[in-house]
């Protein structure tokens, strides 16, 4: 082990909590506190407190500059608005998933934890400033009752982002998250970010770690970057259509955008589809797909669903298999189990717009 | 109470007046897996090796095998756990057993931990 694992400015706090700590993108984070399903449910149901800080935190003053690296409408972003976009290569592969927010003065992104360094270097070397605050913390509050404890939120719509200031401390806020449900993600000062997190524990928020995390956001049908979508797979192949701009794809403007129309106008010989599986066997990450004998795709992510009480997985399969009630068979431990194509997210979203 | 040995796999064995070994996974085990939703056991009669993989829990996140701490016949498996398991995580050594073993070799348990012996791997693995 001669990696050092870098901590969160919440590290002390977990720990304290009884968190069980893993790795994850080079990270000391919390896999659980209470346990996964007690954590997902508390999400479902009521308000749940993730530490996101390792994601990467960034700010870009140049939106015009920044838009030639993504497929999304980011100068007609307004002020006090957010949205999902995708830095992209020159073969339309997805170098990243993230969030920009208009703060008014400038550009606010969320970079992955895994990519973030890549992405800088990459927004670099396309002749694009952009300043990292990688030192920052960031708190998603995800659930019903989010807005109850944060009503210094209340005034935002899903997607949209402000700077706002909670018990003394300033902050970013934007409505959004990673769970399908309402919700806020909320970035400090690293040296402030504990005292936040307490500050929305004592208001009834309940910790959980990123095995919920994970749990929630395939319920909801969000790819998670280096399983489920990569430089390799193109947005129209992800199903992420929806944050390709129609304005963008005509200007073909950006990087990879020759590419992305051609997958657009030809499709692309795999998609990734929501799977159902008939038992209670879950099917995990590089499982076979199958329909009779033949193989025809393969899962990129897998877990047992606590709100279905069943398991579900996300995989890429070949496009003539992608409509929803194809009947497929998952292999796990050299055994076909029988499951369905089914349409995404497995569980509603619950946005407030 | 009859005596209970440990292996280093994370799994305990009990041995009834049947002259039947009970098997299940360690509260250590349980813990480290969390909440568990699926579990896959022998069939009986089936044959199993020591150290040799014969049943799965799978918890949200991940699937781990259990392996066979001694030689033997499954005899009887637990379908309780089958059907609920999170009786794993609530009574890991006790009604979340996994499977009873007729074992090739009665004096085998004696290559295993008893519970002292356990504690200290365990305090060796933190």
């Amino acid at each position: 082990m001669g990696v050092r694992l870098l901590k969160t400015p919440l590290d002390g706090l977990h720990r304290r909590l009884g968190a069980r700590m893993v790795e994850f993108a080079g990270y000391e984070m919390p896999l659980q506190y209470a346990g996964i399903i007690a954590e997902h449910n508390a999400c479902r149901t009521g308000a749940a407190l993730f530490d996101v800080s390792h994601m990467g935190q960034v700010e870009i003053a140049d939106a015009r500059a920044f838009e030639r690296l993504v497929p999304g409408d980011i100068t007609g972003l307004k002020a006090g608005r957010q949205r999902y976009t995708l830095l992209l290569n020159e073969a339309g592969g997805i170098i990243d998933d993230l969030m920009v927010a208009n703060l008014g003065t400038r550009l606010q992104a969320v970079l992955n934890a895994g990519r973030k360094q890549v992405d800088v270097a990459h927004i670099q070397a396309q002749g694009v400033e952009v300043v990292t605050h990688f030192e920052r913390a960031l708190l998603a509050l995800q659930g019903p009752k989010a807005v109850t404890l944060l009503p210094e939120g209340a005034a935002l719509k899903f997607m949209d982002a402000a700077e706002l200031t909670i018990e003394g401390i300033p902050c970013v806020v934007t409505r959004s998250g990673y769970t399908g449900e309402d919700g806020f993600e909320i970035g400090c000062p690293g040296d402030a970010g504990e005292h936040l997190a307490e500050i929305l524990l004592a208001r009834g928020a309940v910790p959980a770690g990123l095995g919920a995390r994970d749990s929630l956001r395939l319920e909801a049908g969000l790819p998670l970057y280096g399983n489920d979508i990569g430089e390799t797979i193109t947005p129209v192949a992800a199903g992420l259509n929806f944050a390709l701009s129609k304005k963008r794809l005509a200007a073909a403007d950006f990087l990879g955008a020759g590419p992305v129309n051609a997958a657009l106008a030809n499709g692309t010989a795999e998609k990734l589809v929501g799977i159902r599986l008939e038992g209670r066997a879950p099917a995990r990450a590089h499982a076979e797909i199958r329909v009779g004998a033949e193989r025809v795709g393969e899962v990129t992510s897998g877990v047992f669903s606590p709100t279905l009480n069943a398991p579900i997985a996300l995989g890429y399969v070949r496009a003539d298999f992608a409509t929803p009630g194809t009947a497929i068979d998952l292999i796990v431990r050299d055994k076909p189990l029988p499951g369905s194509v089914v349409a995404l997210p497995f569980v509603p979203h619950n946005y407030v717009r | 109470m009859s005596q209970i040995y440990f292996s280093k796999d994370h799994e305990w064995v009990s041995v009834g007046a049947d002259g039947l070994a009970t098997i299940g996974i360690t509260d250590h085990a349980q813990q480290a897996l969390g909440d568990i939703v699926f579990v896959e056991l022998p069939d009986a009669g089936r044959n199993v090796a020591s150290g040799e993989a014969c049943a799965v829990v799978e918890s949200v996140k991940a699937a781990s095998d259990v392996y066979a701490p001694l030689a033997g016949t499954v005899a009887e498996v637990n379908q309780a756990i089958v059907d609920e398991p999170a009786l794993v995580n609530s009574g890991a050594e006790g009604d979340g057993w996994f499977f009873k073993l007729r074992l090739e070799d009665p004096a085998s348990v004696s290559s295993l931990m008893d519970r002292a012996a356990y504690d200290e791997y365990l305090s060796t693995l933190a």
